[in-house]
């Protein structure tokens, strides 16, 4: 099938099997890498990425539904957006945060969960240490043991509302 | 040497730009043209005789390419994996090692078993290939229970009974005649659960094969692409070593699971030669959960005797170890020399002997898990000691300073054959027990009795051996490798500074702490240093990285290169300085001599332009080491778990957790704190949630995240931790390792707390809101 979604601010049309998962689009085809796999039951949030600003589970979605649509995915995050040249000046503050407070050790979960934190950030919610833990409940890290992961969504939720004042 | 980047600094982690933006390189994001897809045949019993295989229609599948099954790897003559530890019995006879062929010819023995592999251009085509291969099985009654596996009818065609080895330790005589004459016995059955270790990153391996030079390269998720690249070549015989590279790019974690040698990354890399291809593999999570090495899975009776005043005199042990189907890579290792040999803990216990029943059953091996033997030793000893003090009316705290190893005592010889060098458990004690505010427990727990909850406090002083040595003593114990660790320091002519590591990071932020440790040693910028790791193109040899050996072992090895790279850089100095080498002092990243004073860059840049230069030294400045330590390093800690049980639906909340741990000298503490906050989240789900199940056919009822229960950020509290410090005394940067403390120590102390809330000894792991409601209601 013919697809045209936005990815990363970039338009693409593809021709697709109309059977292609999201997350299947995002590495093999446009080798956005970044966004993970880490099981396949939609449990363990290393795909999440955002879909019209939604954080959305990406090995759960088909391409064929992000028909028409926009989707941000680690790439695509920070400024300016989407030229990932990685410098420390151009993090997003949540990607600054995780790396301030040492929230990843081997990295692998850490795209997802930078993405479903803004989302809980962005989504304007109270935060604090509960719920962000109850937030964050659908990424999984087996590494950081979250201490430094909560640490972190508390310090960027602050430094994202500084930034839109 | 700047305190903003040198040793004891929190510097950032310079791995982790690459990790935030996207830009890892793990081995499933690696693509290389021509590339094809694999999917493993997996045996869909515990047990059962294979019968024919008919891959016709999978052939037929557009894009399919090749069927591989046992026979092929047979008639090939792949050789089997190799478990690496050869056990003796206390008879004297080696353990009774099954052969593990990479993929199984005659018979399946666990749920998963890898028996063939699928090879086509495209995954989709793989996987509908791999349905279509007809293979028939026929089924034979399997063996499961840890228990019962001894007794039962023997797995294995050829082996007498399912028992690898009946191992000891210690005193036996001894042991049996002080319980004898204790005042006092304390009596437990534990069970240490079957773990499923569950790195975020599946396993993976991408193999080409190039057959104009008959080169392969491995790209896999390896903890050690050395020891992967040893076996591949001397037990498998896929290439000899120089034909062969094997690079374990970014790792998404390992925990140990990642150490192991495995039938999927073998098989794949013989594979791309028969298919002249290259085929990349990528576990689903499904797959791990069946056929990852599984952690624990202990069935132990302890005793421990105690005098009149309370002094442990005593302690046995009797424990069946699970060590599944075949003798993973380090399998016999784990429940014998890393874990009899840990059973005196903190305590001057004078009589210990522990025997320990290696079974086989149809289950997929189990090897080490973060602490890999440790803790389940901790949780014998913390347990029974916990158990004691409520037996005998003390207060557990007290009963284990009365017992505690003293700071004169060392160095201290355990009658169960280490000699720990250094420590001070009563400091780490004192700091947590007033961390946790154990003085004020009682009013805590009186107000949770006011809000229908039973509050527990529970206690562990651990002890660990890291970085397994010395290579010579560990061999005649029947290791079947060397325990030292290699390193390079090459000074480039600019004085930049490049570093090659046998140890391999994979979330431990080496790139980061061992460039600290050689900028600080070699007085060279931070920035300067680059760290190069888990290549064995680049770099020279290595061991890899588990039980927590990377720094102590590894780091030591690059200040031995960094000494090297001084005492030849003195030599030139003085020639340039035209003085002897003995009036010459290398202070902060300069030679000094008197008023005169040369940087390392500018004796790096004479050693690779050698106009001014002595005669008799060749030229560059680059040098490498092989560090073999004299003795384990000695971790030990304090942890204090505080829980809340809901008398009503019997769910255990862990409301604090404070762990104070001696690693000796820290180089960075940020990452040292983020490594014991890991290890505890990996400890309490051991403790309260995670429990790899099988049924009694062998059936893995525990293999998705939807029935094998993680920690999540909410089953978690943020935990207090901090540290005291008796450096290590053998090695030069006085450290011990940090990586399994958290996981060693954690599981006593929060079912100790739960027990003390419950008032029962008789609590298993993992103590789920069933197991507790139960115990409330009396059923």
């Amino acid at each position: 099938m013919n697809l045209t979604l936005t990815v990363n601010g970039a338009e693409h049309s593809l021709d697709v099997p109309a059977n292609t998962l999201l997350v299947e689009l995002l590495r093999t085809r446009l080798r956005l890498t970044g966004t993970h796999v880490g099981c396949d039951t939609s449990q363990c949030g290393a795909c999440t990425v955002h879909l019209d600003g939604c954080a959305v589970k990406a090995c759960t979605v088909l391409a064929a539904q992000a028909q028409g649509r926009s989707v941000t995915t680690i790439e695509g995050i920070g400024r300016p957006n989407g030229t990932r040249n990685g410098s420390p000046d151009d993090l997003h503050p949540m990607q600054a945060a995780f790396r301030d407070c040492h929230a990843l050790q081997c990295g692998f979960c850490t795209p997802g969960m930078i993405l479903r934190a803004m989302e809980l950030v962005e989504s304007g919610g109270t935060l604090d240490n509960r719920t962000v833990r109850e937030g964050l409940e659908g990424n999984i890290c087996r590494c950081a043991g979250y201490h430094n992961i909560v640490k972190a969504v508390l310090a960027a939720g602050d430094a994202m509302q500084e930034q839109s004042r | 040497m700047s305190t903003e980047t040198g040793i004891g600094a929190a510097v950032k982690r310079r791995e982790d730009l690459r990790f935030i933006t996207g830009r890892g390189n793990y081995t499933d994001d690696l693509n290389v043209p021509g590339q094809t897809c694999g999917v493993f045949l997996r045996s869909p019993y515990a047990r059962a005789k294979i019968g024919a295989i008919d891959a016709t229609d999978a052939l037929q599948v557009e894009g399919a390419l090749a069927v591989f099954t046992g026979r092929d790897t047979a008639t090939d003559g792949l050789g089997d994996l190799p478990c690496g530890w050869l056990v003796k019995s206390k008879d004297g006879s080696d353990m009774a090692a099954a052969p593990h062929p990479p993929l199984a010819v005659s018979q399946v023995n666990y749920v998963g078993e890898p028996y063939g592999l699928v090879v086509a251009e495209s995954l989709a085509a793989a996987r509908e290939a791999a349905e279509l291969v007809a293979a028939d099985f026929e089924e034979l009654t399997p063996v499961v229970a840890t228990a019962e596996a001894a007794e039962a009818s023997p797995i294995h065609e050829g082996l007498k009974d399912n028992l690898a080895y009946d191992w000891e330790l210690g005193d036996e005589a001894a042991t049996d005649s002080a319980l004898a004459t204790a005042a006092h016995v304390t009596r437990l059955d534990l069970t240490n659960n079957r773990l499923i270790p569950n790195a975020m990153e599946p396993r993976a391996a991408l193999a080409t094969f190039d057959p104009a030079s008959g080169n392969y390269e491995l790209r896999t998720t390896s903890q050690n692409p050395h020891l992967e690249r040893l076996v591949l070549s001397a037990f498998v015989r896929i290439a000899p070593e120089h034909k062969l590279r094997v690079v374990a790019p970014d790792v998404g974690g390992g925990f140990g699971s990642k150490i192991f040698v495995y039938a999927e990354e073998t098989v794949v890399t013989w594979a791309a030669a028969k298919v002249g291809r290259p085929i990349k593999w990528t576990a689903e999570r499904s797959e791990a959960f069946l056929a990852d090495a599984h952690g624990r899975d202990h069935v132990t009776h302890a005793e421990l005797g105690l005098d009149g005043a309370g002094r442990f005199t005593a302690l046995k042990a009797r424990t069946t170890a699970n060590l599944g189907a075949y003798l993973s890579t380090f399998g016999s290792a784990v429940p014998t020399y890393l874990y009899g040999t840990l059973l005196a803990g903190q305590y001057k216990t004078p009589n210990i002997h522990v025997q320990t029943h290696g079974v086989y059953t149809n289950t997929a091996p189990v090897d080490a898990y973060r602490g890999a033997g440790r803790p389940e030793a901790t949780f014998v000893v913390e347990r029974i000691v916990e158990a004691a003090a409520r037996e005998t009316g003390r207060d557990p705290v007290e009963l284990r300073r009365l017992n505690m190893i003293e700071p004169d005592d060392f160095p201290y010889e355990t009658p169960v054959a280490l000699v720990y060098d250094t420590g001070n458990y009563q400091a780490s004690l004192d700091k947590a027990l007033h961390l946790a505010d154990y003085a004020g427990f009682k009013q805590r727990r009186a107000a949770s009795e006011t809000r229908g909850k039973r509050r527990g406090i529970g206690f562990s002083c651990y002890i660990e051996a890291c970085g397994l040595a010395p290579s010579q003593l560990a061999i005649q114990l029947g290791a079947g490798v060397g325990l030292y660790e290699s390193g390079e320091v090459r000074v480039n002519p600019t004085g930049s500074v490049t570093v090659f590591t046998g140890s391999h990071s994979h979330g431990q932020g080496h790139e980061t702490t061992f460039a600290q440790v050689v900028s600080d040693k070699l007085g060279v910028p931070f920035d300067d240093v680059e760290v190069v790791h888990g290549d064995t193109g680049r770099v020279e040899f290595g061991l890899g990285t588990y039980g927590s050996r990377s720094l102590a072992v590894g780091g030591s090895a690059l200040i031995s290169a960094s000494e090297k790279i001084i005492a030849k850089g003195t030599r030139i100095a003085a020639h340039m300085m035209q003085t002897e080498p003995t009036n010459v002092a290398f202070e902060e990243g300069a030679f000094i001599s008197g008023n005169q004073r040369l940087t390392l860059q500018e004796v790096a840049f004479a050693s690779y332009v050698p106009a001014d230069y002595p005669p008799d030294l060749e030229p560059g400045l680059s040098e490498k080491a092989f560090y073999d330590p004299e003795n384990f390093t000695y971790p030990a800690g304090a942890h204090i778990a505080e829980v809340e049980v809901d008398e009503a639906t019997g769910v255990v909340q862990l409301v604090n957790f404070v762990a104070v741990d001696d690693f000796g000298h820290i180089i960075n503490p940020m990452i040292v704190d983020g490594q014991v906050h890991g290890g505890l989240a990996q400890g309490a789900g051991q403790a309260l949630l995670e429990h790899g199940i099988y049924d009694a056919n062998g059936q893995l009822t525990t293999g998705s995240y939807m029935d094998y229960c993680m920690p999540r950020a909410d089953d978690v509290p943020d935990f207090v931790v901090d540290t005291t410090v008796t450096p290590c005394t053998h090695n030069p940067l006085g450290v011990k390792g940090c990586g399994e403390a958290g996981a060693i120590g954690s599981p006593a102390a929060i079912i100790n707390a739960v027990t003390d809330a419950l008032g029962t000894e008789d609590i298993a792991m993992p103590a789920t809101p069933e197991q507790v409601w139960r115990k409330l209601s009396g059923l």
